[in-house]
């Protein structure tokens, strides 16, 4: 117990670290910085303006709302993008894996998941956690939201446990690339497709698809299953109410999954030997 | 001609090497379809024939949309990150000094990507699509055809498009911003993220008018059997007309860019 505590902490300090060197080298070209920062604001917004656009046709959207939509997109964006910013970079594995330099950072004595993690920390990530927060507070604004305790409780634990879950897809994404090589963007269809899906309400989609997203690849609950609780909706698979507070749960548990898959996964690591 | 043929298939056959990057190509586009898909059906359920499309249309331009998102190379990616390496390092040089001309050995090069890309990401994910919803798909070979042309078409206008913004990369050295800029042009006033009839008032008619919408919006309305007979000529020219004026521009901009050019000995 005391050696994993301390192996987590010696990650997080190597983590850290890299992303502070990286982040000096970005600092180093601050109008460079300021304008890759607004283009990732400016492309996550492009998103949303085709949400307003579709809603200069209809005043409704699957039974829902702009402002609630405007929820759920706020919620999960700001999720994946504190995850993109944190993991962002899993997806950079493949290539390592590809062209050998993954075998520089396994000689050096620190995890390796740490040193992946934290290869090229973008902090032009902010732009999309910038977007996401914005259209969050809109919806947030507008919405009128029954506050109760819970339900204010529930609006940090809903970001932070989505931001964990996914964060443990790209994890557990990296982890097969060391199968599949060149296979990253099956990694993108759960990361970034899976952002694109909670950004509408469930009641749009097959009931399959909920019930995968529910029970398989658990993103329902990065932001459904808690926003419909603090939006005073049912859920769609006539699920009670408390499942919404199980978030960190899943969160921990999918933490605990993708760690095992990235172990599994860097232990049949064999390098191309280039 | 002949060399240019052998660049075209040298460019096919660089895509079709990464046999499992274009099997992971496939799941995400097919993934994005998906969730597309799902929220077309709830946007014409509200408003059904929407933009002129009834629902059965407006499903089958999201799977054209994905089939075509790389063919066409809407967000970019291709040749220009290549291009402007070259330019950055000085590698372009050595371009300039072969017996082909600069632009069209590119064009070629992407020809040959976008053939392979309609072949291994675009067949596939629309044929999934057909297999789980009711898509329009036309009846007569001949509109197949038109559609083809139009694809071919709108490719010339992307490889135009962007081989203007890799030569920028002359002035800047440094291209990432513009092509990021050129990305999120194309993504959007393709008609990627929405039809471009759904745009309102002056900016669906400027959005129609820029030659983005030769990626998606009029192949598309080609496929669905918008543009017929004297429209079909029409959509053509628009596009056509288009390609040859970015295409010149890229000569011109070429012309003027290898002026600049200073070859370091060493």
């Amino acid at each position: 117990m005391a050696e994993g505590v301390s192996a987590l902490s010696n990650g997080l300090r190597a983590y850290g670290l890299i992303a502070a060197m990286w982040m000096r080298s970005t600092m180093t070209y601050r109008a460079s910085f300021v304008m890759t920062a607004f283009g990732n604001f400016a492309a996550t917004a492009f998103d949303f303006v085709a949400i307003l656009l579709m809603f200069s046709h209809v005043d409704a959207l699957g039974g829902y709302s702009l402002p609630e939509i405007a929820f759920l997109y706020g919620a999960a964006g700001t999720s994946f993008g504190l995850a993109d910013l944190v993991m962002g970079s899993m997806d950079r594995l493949g290539r390592r894996v590809r062209d050998g330099t993954l075998d520089t950072l396994l000689v050096r004595p620190v995890p390796v998941l740490a040193q992946v993690a934290a290869d090229r920390f973008a902090l032009r990530r902010l732009g999309r956690i910038t977007q996401g927060l914005l259209v969050l507070g809109y919806g947030l604004l507008v919405l009128d939201i029954d506050w109760t305790p819970l339900r204010v409780l529930m609006l940090p634990l809903m970001v932070l446990s989505g931001a964990v879950i996914f964060s443990a897809v790209f994890v557990v994404g990296a982890a097969f690339q060391f199968v599949a090589q060149d296979a990253s963007e099956v990694q993108n269809s759960f990361t970034y497709g899976g952002n694109t899906l909670l950004q509408y309400p469930p009641t749009i989609f097959a009931k399959d698809l909920v019930r995968g997203v529910t029970y398989v690849v658990p993103l329902a609950f990065v932001n459904w299953l808690p926003a419909l609780y603090v939006l005073g909706r049912p859920y769609p698979l006539d699920l009670p109410q408390w499942p919404a507070f199980l978030s960190p749960v899943v969160a921990a548990v999918c933490c605990g999954l993708a760690g095992l898959a990235w172990r599994v996964g860097l232990r049949s690591y064999r390098s191309t030997g280039s | 001609m002949r060399l240019y043929a052998v660049v075209a298939a040298g460019g096919f056959r660089r895509y079709a090497t990464y046999r499992v990057a274009t099997a992971a190509g496939v799941f995400t586009n097919t993934v994005f379809g998906f969730i597309m898909a799902y929220t077309y059906i709830a946007l014409w359920d509200e408003r059904p024939q929407l933009g002129g499309y009834d629902l059965s249309q407006a499903l089958t331009y999201v799977w054209l949309g994905q089939a075509l998102l790389m063919t066409c190379a809407m967000m970019g990616g291709g040749f220009e990150d290549e291009l402007i390496e070259r330019i950055r390092t000085g590698d372009v040089a050595i371009d300039l000094y072969r017996p082909a001309d600069l632009q069209l050995w590119w064009l070629s090069g992407d020809l040959g990507r976008a053939a392979f890309h309609l072949l291994g990401r675009g067949i596939v994910p629309l044929v999934l699509g057909a297999l789980v919803f009711d898509l329009a798909l036309p009846r007569s070979p001949l509109t197949w055809i038109a559609f083809m042309v139009s694809v071919a078409l709108g490719v010339v206008v992307s490889f135009a498009v962007r081989f203007l913004v890799a030569l920028s990369a002359f002035w800047l050295l440094d291209g990432a911003g513009v092509m990021q800029i050129c990305g999120l042009a194309g993504m959007f006033f393709s008609g990627m993220l929405l039809p471009l009839n759904l745009f309102p008032g002056t900016l669906g008619e400027v959005a129609r008018a820029l030659p983005w919408s030769s990626l998606l919006q009029i192949p598309a309305d080609v496929f669905l059997g918008k543009h017929t007979g004297w429209g079909l000529i029409g959509a053509y020219a628009f596009q056509g007309g288009w390609a040859l004026a970015l295409l010149a521009a890229g000569r011109a901009l070429q012309t003027v860019a290898t002026r600049r050019v200073v070859v370091q000995g060493g």
